[in-house]
């Protein structure tokens, strides 16, 4: 496709609209927030602006790093558990829909249609002290007493993969679906194994959907708030709740604009890597 | 191409998997379902089948201001944001000029960035320069986010589309408001549509950014949601998942449906 | 001109186009066709709006207005009310300081209002529209974090103490329950700076309302060890259905929420700990940006008058500083020793004050012991 050279009146006219809302609305705000990062907060709620680096210190305290890092695995975590469950769904779905293909997609939108509060809500009724799950157990005779299973760890997992599920699918079917099931013959053809042609030929060419969905996941899951809020207790706190209560509790704002700060910082950054790392062409190829 | 032959995974297997999935995806959504026809208060344990929770749903005054609000934001930011992020899709897509990374960065960051730091970074912002919290300030930062993936997909749009029509358009004499509505625009209309699309649903269903910026009387029905499951668990929660859920299947199937019969 | 698409275009579209957005040109470009009519997501049955008119918001504690008091508010003076919650002191003041303007009447408690009074979000009542506050006590007026009564009416009072489920783990009196190891995983806390700090300050014979860095110290590492016992950090309105269930065994609560359910359930007690526990009064202010004053004058008159302040009393199962009430509280409430706590009970109990500039290291070990 041709392109026009050089700045227009008519490139102009496209673009300021969106220009001038993302960079006041976006830009600028994030500016305020790095601004903020190096302020102090007072304690009847002003904030002075004294550029010293301590919020930042503060961060680094090891007992943050470990929040921070705690939410990097649950996110990664979350996103390995959505990837074993997800491929074989979009691979099956792709390779042995058959007529049911269209149905079988739209049962996996459904759910991403729906609001996410509710898709965490169920699980806040699933887990509770007498819900299903533990009724279940006691049931068959694993347990007798009611387990503490809400407000754990492997709660607040469960409601992201549960939740960001939709997310890995789409995109790994999306790829799988440009994918030439001709390709997979004339490996097979020439001798390949079933596995070996999974792993040779169909597996990288859905690389780039292995990649989107993996983005698509692991960035809310990184910094999530409302899932660990209604499913998490004391235990599972994460960089999201803890920015959050530092703006909406504690008064707070230099420290959790430092932690936003740091989060965005680390956002941007894991994607350029990992972008870098698979590279682009893959992105762009599908 | 001959099924189970071709396969580079093992069927069986493969089947229990998927199996295993939509259980997955759907047992907790039953049993949403299931609570909501609970006679007593609990969402835990059945106590017998009634509707009333349904009742207290459509008598619940702030759960319909709250839908009602998600209503004006979904539609207003799904307005503003489609017709700015197709603006910037067109300039992005036909032009290369200087700033253009830096262009192409900043809508990417801004679907890339957390939602907390969006949030928190809008709060800021607002408060700092006293504008007062409420639907406007929801609709302000609602566009700011949706501006970016309508641009992706408008933009996708573009790129595959054949430039020829056009320079057909502006040889024959039209003018380019002209060339532009009755041609360009027709021919991108569906991905200005899927964009308009996610926009309405990313903005109805977004709960971290306008738990942010909404203000005194403007919630949303994601944020009365979170207050009710925080402050007072009770099948209302249920009843109203419920009608979300079946109005979800009724749109999707529904719009599928009528697009296959046009189809035919 | 647009092309016509079957329906399996149109699902790959909105499945790949919905997410795809979100990432780069990677999937849009399967978003190559696009549906006509659209269905719409995450749609919602009902609709209308109510709105306008004549409308009060409160911003309130969870469950703290008996269910009678707002429509029988509205039904006299024909203002509708909007009610929000907030779960704690902090919260409310941080949300009033970010900008949430509109808010007609909130309920801070006592050294809340102190320092709602000193960063300025307060605005100055008008007795002539509030002839009720001659219902109020004598001891529940001029208390020393207003000591004019100029911002503020009183509430409802009441302590914070234990709920627990006496029948499994017999009779407790002291905070020493809550850093028992043997309760490990069924203890919650307040999820409230000064109330759960404060028990730990309580429980080593320190003020509530220390200064000393040694003993916020102190009290901070008993924190920190308990925490692996905890189920985690609550509203105590979220607390008392987990005790109730049989979640937790013991729960950090408010008296009304720890005396409510003990009514028909003879297993659940509620104590006021030793040595010491909270005595907290909650007031009725207007702050500024109030949309309504006036309305918010007439809600205050109105939880003062006799009837509605014995309803809310009897609902809540908070003590009431409206005497005109007193004769219509339910007697199996008066009955309750914590309800009304004797003299020796009420002696050891502590009120919550401003602590000036140690609010910041208050906030900063309740940060690190919830980031512990």
């Amino acid at each position: 496709m041709d392109e026009r050279k050089g700045w227009s009146w008519r490139l102009a006219g496209l673009l300021s609209p969106a220009a001038f809302w993302l960079g006041i609305f976006f830009m600028l705000p994030l500016m305020l927030i790095l601004v903020y990062s190096f302020g102090r907060s007072g304690v009847y709620g002003d904030i002075t602006i004294t550029f010293d680096p301590s919020n930042y210190l503060r961060v680094f305290d090891p007992l943050y790093l470990e929040i921070i890092g705690r939410s990097l695995a649950i996110a990664g975590l979350t996103t390995l558990f959505c990837f074993a469950l997800g491929y074989p769904l979009a691979y099956f779905i792709t390779f042995k829909g058959g007529r049911w293909k269209l149905a079988l997609l739209l049962m996996v939108m459904i759910p991403f249609w729906t609001s996410l509060l509710v898709r965490a809500y169920a699980w806040v009724v699933i887990l509770g002290g007498n819900g299903i799950a533990n009724r279940s157990l006691q049931f068959l005779g694993i347990t007798s007493e009611p387990l503490n299973l809400i407000f754990t760890p492997q709660a607040v997992m469960m409601g992201m993969v549960y939740s960001y599920l939709p997310f890995m699918i789409l995109p790994l079917y999306a790829s799988l679906e440009k994918f030439d099931s001709r390709l997979k013959e004339a490996a097979q053809d020439l001798g390949a194994s079933r596995w070996h042609t999974f792993w040779k030929v169909t597996f990288p060419l859905s690389l780039p959907g292995v990649i989107a969905g993996s983005i698509l996941v692991f960035i809310p899951s990184a910094g999530e708030f409302v899932i660990p809020d209604l499913l998490g207790g004391s235990r599972t706190v994460m960089t999201g709740n803890l920015i959050q209560q530092q703006f909406l509790n504690a008064r707070d704002w230099a420290f959790g604009s430092a932690l936003a700060v740091m989060l965005g910082v680390l956002m941007l950054g894991a994607i350029l890597l990992y972008i870098r790392k698979v590279g682009t062409d893959k992105l762009e190829g599908v | 191409m001959a099924k189970g032959k071709g396969g580079g995974l093992p069927d069986k297997a493969l089947f229990a998997l998927a199996g295993f999935v939509y259980l997955f995806l759907y047992a907790p959504i039953a049993v949403l379902i299931f609570f909501s026809f609970n006679a007593e208060r609990s969402t835990q344990v059945w106590s017998g089948f009634s509707m009333r929770w349904y009742g207290e749903l459509i008598r619940d005054q702030s759960i319909l201001d709250a839908f009602y609000n998600s209503l004006i934001v979904g539609v207003s930011a799904t307005l503003v944001s489609t017709i700015i992020g197709t603006f910037a899709a067109m300039g992005l897509a036909r032009h290369r000029f200087r700033g253009k990374t830096a262009a192409d960065s900043t809508i990417y960051a801004a679907t890339v960035m957390p939602e907390i730091v969006v949030g928190v970074s809008l709060l800021a912002f607002f408060v700092t320069v006293q504008f007062q919290l409420g639907l406007t300030t929801i609709i302000i930062a609602h566009v700011a986010f949706c501006i970016s993936f309508v641009t992706i997909v408008v933009r996708a749009r573009l790129a595959g589309m054949d430039r020829s029509v056009e320079e057909a358009a502006a040889y024959l004499g039209a003018n380019p408001a002209t060339t532009f509505l009755r041609v360009t625009l027709p021919i991108i209309l569906p991905g200005v549509m899927a964009g308009g699309l996610l926009a309405f649903t990313l903005s109805f269903d977004d709960f971290v950014i306008t738990f942010f910026t909404a203000g005194v009387g403007s919630s949303t029905l994601p944020l009365k949601i979170y207050s009710m499951i925080k402050f007072g668990v009770s099948p209302i929660i249920n009843a109203l998942s419920t009608v979300i859920l079946v109005v979800t299947v009724i749109l999707i199937v529904g719009g599928s449906r009528i697009l296959a019969g046009r189809k035919e | 001109m647009a092309k016509r698409i079957s329906r399996g275009r149109f699902l790959k579209t909105m499945g790949a186009g919905a997410v795809a957005g979100s990432t780069f040109s990677i999937l849009s470009c399967s978003v190559s066709t696009s549906p006509q009519s659209s269905g719409d997501g995450g749609g919602n049955g009902g609709g209308g709006n109510g709105g306008g008119g004549n409308s009060l918001n409160l911003y309130n504690w969870s469950d703290y207005v008996a269910e009678e008091t707002l429509p029988g508010f509205e039904e006299e003076t024909g203002i509708r009310v909007t009610q929000d919650f907030y779960a704690s002191n902090e919260e409310l003041l941080a949300r009033l300081q970010s900008g949430a303007a509109g808010y007609d009447v909130i309920v801070p408690s006592d050294y809340m209002v102190a320092i709602m009074q000193k960063s300025g979000v307060l605005q100055e009542l008008d007795f002539e529209q509030i002839p009720n506050f001659e219902n109020v006590g004598e001891e529940f007026r001029g208390l020393s974090y207003d000591p004019e009564n100029n911002f503020s009416v009183p509430y409802q009072w009441g302590t914070t103490g234990l709920l627990y489920n006496r029948a499994e783990i017999g009779e407790i009196t002291s905070w020493d329950a809550i850093f028992d190891p043997e309760f490990e995983g069924r203890i919650a806390m307040i999820d409230d700076v000064r109330e759960t700090l404060g028990a730990a300050l309580m429980s080593l014979g320190y003020s509530i309302n220390s200064t000393d860095e040694a003993e916020l110290e102190e009290a901070q590492s008993l924190l920190v060890e308990q925490k692996p016992l905890l189920r985690g950090y609550f509203d105590s309105t979220e607390i008392t259905p987990l005790v109730e269930n049989g979640d937790i065994l013991i729960g950090h609560v408010f008296s009304g929420d720890g005396m409510t359910p003990t009514m028909d359930n003879e297993d659940l007690a509620y104590i006021i700990p030793e040595p010491g526990a909270t005595r907290w009064t909650d007031n009725m202010c207007i702050p500024n940006g109030a949309a309504n004053v006036e309305g918010a004058h007439q809600f205050i008159n109105y939880i003062l008058a006799a009837g509605p302040g014995a309803a809310l009393t009897n609902y809540t199962y908070y003590g009431t500083p409206n005497e005109a009430a007193l004769p219509d509280i339910d007697e199996e409430l008066t009955d309750i020793p914590e309800y009304d706590p004797p003299d020796e009970v009420f002696d050891r109990l502590q009120v919550i004050e401003d602590v000036g500039e140690a609010t910041r290291m208050y906030e900063r070990i309740f940060t690190e012991v919830k980031s512990s």
